[in-house]
């Protein structure tokens, strides 16, 4: 494993704990963004090129608009 | 107490997954099939990206099955979130100017680009899936810059239902010409031309318009519901 490859990791371990801790929920989806955005970085450094591409698109794109949609038309906060 | 509990379970489980996981070599390839694709794919398809090679010839069926999720996905989408009562009352400000010169601007690049990776998906990485996902993502930005209007509703309805008939034809043809349900009946061409590969190209183009239709879809109905 590289020094880049454990550095992505721990970001993305980060992120993930940061998405569950957050009271705020754009916050949260924007750290859940993270998380999809440097896991197709691993992707692509892992030689998986395709995979990069669909989680880059559908899960840091896709993905993070629908759950910002759903938060405006709810609650912005977690109680 | 329940944090803790929630958090001895998940140590558990976690625990449960390395030890199976940590037998396993990462990245070592321990099937015959696998081996026989890198080494047989190219020659036997025509196409030179052999993650292509995999989903739509080798793993034709499954790929079908696959867009069927995806599509009954959709609709269920469109059944919860059918509006109910006309369209929405408020909510219908337009964006800033910026957001609209940039729609207005990046829109047509950004369909290029999905229309790029699923029409080269068996040459170069990416392919219907993913060339589908960003030309969705362009229809989501018509949908923040002009909310309520619902931009190609009709026409991507139609998309949708003409590109997933023409995967079907294409598999019954390849029964017509006798080398079975979406196997090849056209010439391979020439290795890493647009026109080879026999007809994965036309399975991959039917695959990323019905899942940027299907995905605007998904998108437009979430956003446009009151």
């Amino acid at each position: 494993m590289s020094v880049i490859e454990a550095i992505l990791i721990l970001f993305m371990l980060v992120a993930a704990v940061a998405t569950s801790l957050f009271r705020d929920l754009i916050s949260a989806v924007v750290a859940c963004a993270a998380v999809s955005l440097l896991a197709s970085l691993l992707f692509y450094l892992l030689d998986a090129p395709d995979v990069a591409m669909a989680e880059a698109a559908i899960g840091a794109g896709l993905t993070t608009a629908m759950f910002v949609v759903a938060v405006r038309k709810t609650k912005r906060y977690e109680e | 107490m329940r944090k803790a509990v929630a958090f001895v379970l998940v140590l558990v489980v976690g625990a449960g997954f390395y030890a199976v996981l940590a037998t396993i070599p990462f990245g070592a390839d321990k099937t015959d099939v696998a081996r026989r694709y890198v080494r047989n794919g190219v020659r036997e398809t025509g196409a030179a990206n052999i993650v292509t090679s995999v989903v739509v010839a080798y793993r034709g069926f499954d790929t079908l099955g696959e867009v069927t999720v995806l599509f009954i996905a959709a609709v269920a989408v469109g059944a919860v979130l059918f509006p109910a009562g006309g369209p929405a009352g408020e909510e219908k400000t337009e964006a800033s100017l910026i957001v609209r010169t940039g729609s207005k601007v990046l829109f047509p690049f950004i369909i290029l680009l999905g229309a790029y990776i699923f029409l080269h998906g068996h040459l170069t990485p990416g392919g219907g899936f993913q060339g589908g996902a960003v030309i969705a993502s362009g229809f989501l930005l018509l949908y923040l810059a002009w909310p309520g209007r619902g931009a190609g509703r009709k026409v991507s309805s139609a998309v949708e239902s003409l590109s997933g008939l023409a995967f079907v034809a294409v598999g019954i043809l390849g029964i017509v010409y006798g080398v079975g349900f979406l196997g090849n009946f056209l010439p391979l061409g020439a290795r890493n031309a647009l026109l080879s590969a026999g007809v994965i190209p036309i399975i991959y183009v039917a695959i990323g318009l019905k899942v940027g239709a299907e995905l605007a879809g998904v998108v437009g109905h979430l956003m446009e519901r009151p």
